[in-house]
Parts: C-alpha cells; structure tokens; sequence
C-alpha cells in the first residue's frame, strides 16, 4: 500500500516521524506519571491496601488451625456423632500446652467465644489446670469443663478449623451455623445487624429526599439570580460545608436538645406546655435534621453546576410556546435538572450511609447506624473479623450504587461547581 | 565503601546514639500511663505521679484511654509501636490481654513492695486478686446513687429494688449502656439473693428475667457511656437515679456539696490495676515498684472513695484530703456497706459478655 509507494514521513534527522512522536508521548506520559506517582503511592498505601486488609480480615481464620494443628487433624477422621475419643483429647492438651507457651490462647479462646459463649473460660480454666494433668485426659477435661464433653464444641473446633471462614458474614447478617453445618438465622434476641443495615439505608434515603427538597430551590437560586445576589449565597452554602463537622453537630444538639434553644422558644411563645417539651435528639429525628444540614452542600452543588449550564432561553422559548409555568417547569427544566439530582443524591447517599460520628453524638439509641456497630466492633467488643465483614457489606452497597449510578448517569456528571 | 558495609556502619553510629539516648533515659525519661481520667486520674497524680515525678524526675503524661485499653493495646502491638509505658485495666481484660501475650507476665514478689511488717506482696493484697499479669491498686464499687432533693424527706430511696419501683420512686434513672451491673441488679430487685445472682444468670429463664425485670423501666432510662455523665445528669436533676461509681459520686457528695446519697444495696464490686505492655517492663519498674506500696495506696484513699487493694494500706486510710471527712464509711469495703455486696464475677462475663451485649443491643433497639 502506501508504505511501498511513498517513504515514511521523517524528522529532520531521519527518524520516522511516527517513532519520534510515539517516543515524545512516551517521555510526557512518564513525567506524568512521575509528577502523580507521589499521589499512587500515598493512595496505595492509605487507601487500597487497607480496604484489602479489611476485605483478607473478614474472612481470615487463622486461630483454630494455628492453635490447635495436632487437634483438628486427628478430628479429621472423627464421625461427628459422638464425642470424640481418647486420641483427640490428648492431642488437645498437647495443643493448648503449646498455645500456652506461646502465649496465644486468648485469640483461640476468644475465637471459639464469639461462636458459642463459654469457650472462653473452656479454655482458660483447663489451660490453667494443664500442668497437673495426667492421661488418660478424656474424663478429666470434662470435668474441668462441661463444654468438652458436649458435642457441639467439637463441631465447632472441626468446622472453623478451616483457614477462612463465613462465620463474620453470617453474623453480620444475624445467621449462624447450626451444629449440623447449616446456615440458620440467630434467635431473635440477638437479631440486630438486619435491623441497622435497614435503618441506614431508609434513613439514607430519607436524608438525600431531604436534601432534595431543600437544596433544589437554593441551586435554582444560585444559578439564576444576578451575580451579587448569588455570590452572597454561594458564600452562605459555602460557610457551613467548611464549619467543622464536630462543630456543626454539636450545635443541633444545642438548638434542638429538650433544654434547648427551639424548645425554649416555642415554651416562651406557648406553642408547647412547659412539661410537654419534643423529643428532637437522641433519636431517628435527631439524626434526620442533623445530617440533613450538614450533607446539604453536596446536593447544592452538583445540582447548581448542572443548573448553570442550562441557557435561560430554553424556558423563555416554552413559555412563548404557551405552556403555563409549571407545565414549562416539569417538561422542560426539570428533566434538565436530572444528572444534577442524580449526581448530588448519589453524593448524598453514599456519604451517608457510611457517616459515623454525627449518628453517634444526636442519634441516641433508635438513631443509631450501622456504622456505630462497626466501631463498636473495632473499639469495644474487639471483633475485628465482624468489624471486617460488616463494612466490607457496606462497601459491596456503595459499589453497586456506583455501578448503577455510572450505567445510568455517567461519573463524568458529577462536578462540585 | 561498599553497600554492606556502609550498611553496618550506619547501624554502629545508629546504636550508638540509641544507647546514648538509653543511658540518658534511665535518669530521666517520660512515662505513658494510660489511666480513666477524671478525678479517679487526679487522685493518682496525687498520690503516685507527682511524688514520683518529684523523687525520680520522671516526666509522667496521662493518657485517657482505659475505657479501650484492650483495644488500644490490641492495635499498638499490631502496627509493632507500643508507646503506652503502663495501663490501668480492669482484671476481666487483663486476662484477655495476658492470654494474649500483649502484656508482661509478673513476677510479683520480686517486683512489687513488701508490707511495712514484712508481709510478702503475694499475702498482702487482697486474696487472689494478684493474676498472672495484673497488679490490683483498687477495690471499687458500682452502685445507684440518687439525688436527695427529688424525693420527699420521709420516702427516700434504700434498696436496689427501689430503683426498679416507678409507682413509689419515679422520675428518670440513668444506667451503664452494657448488660454488666444492670443484669445482676435486675434479679435482685426480683428478689434473687445477691449471692445466687450469677448462678441464675447462667440459665436462659434467668437472663430473660432480668431483661423482663429491665423491661419494666426501659422507657424512663437515659443510658450513659462516659463515667462522668451520671454525676453530671443527677446534678442537673435530669435523673433521679443513676448508676455510677462510687468514687465519682463521693467526689460530687464532698467536693461539689451535691445532694447525693448513695444506695450501697447490692453493689456490684471489682479491683482495678496496673498491667505492663509487652517489652516494658525495664522502663516502669522502679515507678511499679513505688506505686503500689503500702503508703501510696494508702494515700490514694485520700482523694477518692475506692478501698486500697493491700490489707496493710487498709489501717493506714485516713481522712479526706481538702475536707478532712472520716474516709471509712465512704468506702465500698466499709462493713455497713457491704452486708449485700456482689462480687462482680469476671469468668461469667469473659464467657457471656460477648452473647449478652449483642442480646442486651438487640433488646435497646426494640
């Protein structure tokens, strides 16, 4: 073709000219990269090495099996009927003698716990009996603690005796294992992560639906109103999104608490008896208004820059059609508006059902999220494992809003300004 | 010079410096105590820190953080920078903690002070308080306090079932967000025996009892996280009854003149005390050593109303620093006070805690 006919473009020095410029993109793409790669590696590791830590975490195993290898493999050919034999108790001692070297029984012990309360006192008390044991051991482990002679403990050792485990999904769900191995839902007295996944989305969606009604006709404002007027509220949306968090909860909790400046008010003005005072903090309510001010911003402003870009003629051209305001409004701005409410909502969800300290401080007990239960996890109960599932659930959530989001809308939509 | 051995080199002159550093240290270093802040940490640096900081010239920094210590233990050994020196905890997590290996196993008659007749430590305190890893300073008491002026003169509140009896008592109360305490005062305003608490509490029909029995109240309990919120809430008459610990009431009772009386009915008691992170036994053990003789708990019983864990600092308590009040009968050990005393029982909740917060979470979110 032309490559036999005509000779190749060259440079002034005879290079072909496709080489050289392959190789000035080179170079500008790999000072680039240079320029950014700070910003790799800052993200790399304060970012997605510890979202895969949290995701290895959820499923990671290790205490049965490092703990207790002699035991597990000579459960291996145990019928899971009765309770084990002589040779596995032995194999036990021989194991927790070990652990107890090692110092490494309190992860087992408190591993075996979460599955089924009093394992750990199971282990301690026969770790602490270990010195002055004689075989053969079967009877006198159970009489140090029943937990040995029941059936279900060896279940139990003999399923998590697997590297990975589903057991921090499960709970995280309100589910269990049952003895024979099936996935079951816990008594409803201990049902209580459904509940707040549920409560954090319903109030999530209630929060952005808030934001919505509100922000809309301020972005509408904004985008609209003469240069003056709209920069003076630009500067009021703005004040508040860079008020610290802290700050701004902690004032609804002095505005809206039962002493508080709102219900001093409306006690003066005798709207409401002095011993009828409302309930508007530490509950669903609290949180709902709290959260609601402070996410506004992030609906404001995708919906303004949207906004913006919309030419003021379009309306003018549909009311000189004849359509009467609303009408105009519905058919022809509005589903401009859409990525704008798309975007800002997106925003709005997602940064929502993953806040943590504003619940905390105005929720009280009934506004509570689920993310209060993750730290509740890491800090009190120390059950990284169920911290690591629960959030790793609440990430899949995002992730598919995420993906929904940019089938439907594209990410490119969403702009601050 | 090559790689290697520039290598070596830098770690020569690194060594060097660090020991120099080292040997700097052992006069005069900085101490992390992680403590449980408010007027419990005020009496230490009464009675421990400044004496210390004085004779040693130690810096000493309190830390806040013993409501997490376990937690926080947990994460500074993992990230492999333990900067806490020494903790105080409470013995169910020093169990944990030891178990675990985060914590320094101790030796404790080679450690710790004799008594001043030559009792050796392992008889001094308290009997079998002394575990594996754990060095108790403290007895102290979680009980119901009330304020006095919310009730009328001739019906005040004595007894623990008086805080479940809206008919008779009512008003507000506020309690201890964790099934630890509620639980055990539950069934005995049932009418359990103190001392058969936990034996019922092993049972399904018990632990439904005592949540029927906290059933009864739910709707009127404010429930506290931070051991400063009952004093505060029953000083601003919020509540009429709070649970709390004994030494941040006495501390509102003395020092502030607040209307409080405390209901010493089934108090549920436990020690506190020092453990040693992992590695640092080198740094704290001279501070160990002096903070936990005889004339130091003694003089901690000075600040606040908790018991001295030694049986020969148990003579030597006198009076109220400031105000010069008779300490005995403030005292959870005090004879009067203890006739119903529950020993909290921390196999029982090492083993159930877990299974009952979640039940006691689910049961709040209802």
């Amino acid at each position: 073709m032309s490559d036999s006919s005509t000779p190749p473009l060259t440079t002034a020095d005879g290079v072909p000219l496709k080489v050289s410029l392959r190789r000035a993109v080179r170079r500008s793409k790999l000072k680039a990269l240079l320029l950014v790669s700070p910003l790799l590696l800052f993200l790399g590791i304060a970012f997605v090495m510890p979202i895969f830590d949290m995701l290895w975490r959820s499923v990671d195993n290790p205490e049965v099996s490092t703990t207790l290898p002699r035991t597990v493999s000579a459960l291996e050919d145990w019928d899971g009927e009765s309770v084990p034999d002589e040779p596995v108790f032995a194999a036990l001692v021989e194991d927790l003698q070990e652990g107890q070297k090692e110092r490494n029984l309190g992860l087992l012990s408190s591993r075996l716990n979460y599955e089924k309360s009093g394992m750990r006192s199971a282990v301690s008390r026969t770790a602490r009996r270990l010195r002055t044991l004689e075989p053969p051991y079967r009877e006198t482990l159970i009489e140090i603690n029943d937990a040995w002679g029941e059936l279900d403990t060896w279940q139990l050792i003999q399923r998590e005796s697997s590297p990975y485990t589903l057991s921090y999904y499960l709970a995280a769900m309100d589910r269990q294992f049952s003895p024979q191995g099936e996935i079951v839902k816990v008594p409803e007295y201990l049902q209580i992560h459904a509940t707040l996944f549920w409560r954090t989305f319903w109030m999530s969606a209630v929060i952005t639906l808030a934001t919505l009604v509100l922000g809309y006709p301020i972005a509408f404002l904004l985008a609209n109103l003469p240069l003056r007027q709209s920069n003076l509220l630009m500067i009021l949306v703005l004040l508040p999104f860079w008020t610290s968090l802290l700050v701004r909860t902690t004032t609804w909790i002095a505005i809206l608490q039962s002493q508080g400046v709102l219900n001093d008010v409306m006690v003066a003005l005798g709207v409401i008896a002095d011993e009828a005072r409302w309930q508007l903090i530490h509950n669903k309510t609290g949180t709902i208004i709290a959260m609601t001010h402070i996410l506004l911003p992030f609906m404001i402003l995708p919906l303004y820059s949207v906004m913006k870009t919309i030419p003021p003629s379009y309306m003018r051209a549909a009311r000189s059609l004849g359509g009467r305001p609303f009408l105009c409004f519905r058919r022809v701005y509005f589903p401009l508006t859409i990525p704008g409410i798309a975007a800002g909502g997106i925003l709005v969800f997602i940064l929502s059902i993953g806040y943590y300290i504003t619940p905390a401080l105005v929720g009280g007990q009934s506004g509570r999220f689920i993310t209060n239960y993750i730290a509740y996890h890491m800090q009190t109960s120390l059950n990284w494992g169920l911290a690591a599932a629960i959030a790793s659930i609440l990430l899949l959530v995002v992730v598919v809003f995420y993906w929904i989001f940019n089938r439907l809308i594209g990410v490119d939509k969403v702009k601050l300004g | 010079m090559n790689k290697p051995m520039m290598k070596g080199a830098t770690i020569a002159v690194m060594g060097l410096s660090t020991l120099a550093i080292a040997v700097a240290a052992q006069a005069e270093q900085t101490l992390n105590i992680v403590s449980w802040g408010g007027a419990y940490s005020m009496s230490q640096q009464k009675a421990y820190h400044e004496p210390w900081m004085e004779k040693s010239g130690d810096e000493i920094v309190n830390i806040d953080r013993s409501g997490n210590a376990l937690a926080g233990l947990r994460a500074q050994n993992q990230a492999g920078n333990v900067t806490w020196d020494l903790v105080d905890m409470l013995p169910a997590d020093a169990l944990i903690a030891c178990a675990e290996g985060l914590i320094e196993p101790l030796d404790h008659d080679e450690l710790l002070a004799e008594a001043p007749d030559g009792t050796p430590p392992t008889e001094d305190f308290i009997d079998d308080s002394l575990t594996e890893c754990f060095v108790p300073s403290i007895v102290y008491s979680n009980i119901v306090a009330f304020n006095t002026e919310m009730f009328p003169e001739d019906k005040q509140p004595s007894t623990i079932a008086d805080v479940f009896d809206l008919e008779n008592y009512p008003g507000k109360r506020t309690l201890l967000r964790k099934p630890i305490n509620n639980l055990e005062w539950a069934l005995v305003a049932d009418g359990v025996a103190p001392e058969e608490v936990y034996d019922v509490l092993e049972t399904e029909e018990g632990v439904q009892r005592a949540f029927a029995k906290l059933d009864t109240i739910k709707d009127q309990v404010i429930w506290w996280e931070e051991g400063a919120q009952p004093p505060q809430l029953l000083a601003d008459e919020e509540v009429a009854f709070g649970s709390a610990y004994n030494g941040r009431i006495f501390n509102a009772m003395v020092t502030e003149d607040q209307p409080f009386e405390i209901i010493w009915d089934a108090q549920v008691f436990e020690l506190d005390g020092w453990v040693v992170p992992t590695g640092k036994l080198d740094k704290v053990k001279d501070y160990l050593y002096f903070a936990t003789d005889t004339q130091r708990l003694a003089d901690q019983a000075k600040y606040i109303s908790y018991g001295p864990a030694r049986k020969s600092s148990s003579d030597m308590v006198s009076t109220h620093a400031e105000t010069g009040i008779d300490m005995t009968p403030h005292m959870p050990t005090y004879p009067p006070n203890f006739e119903t005393a529950i020993p909290k029982d921390d196999e029982f909740w090492a083993d159930n805690n877990d299974e009952l917060t979640q039940r006691f979470n689910a049961w709040l979110s209802q």
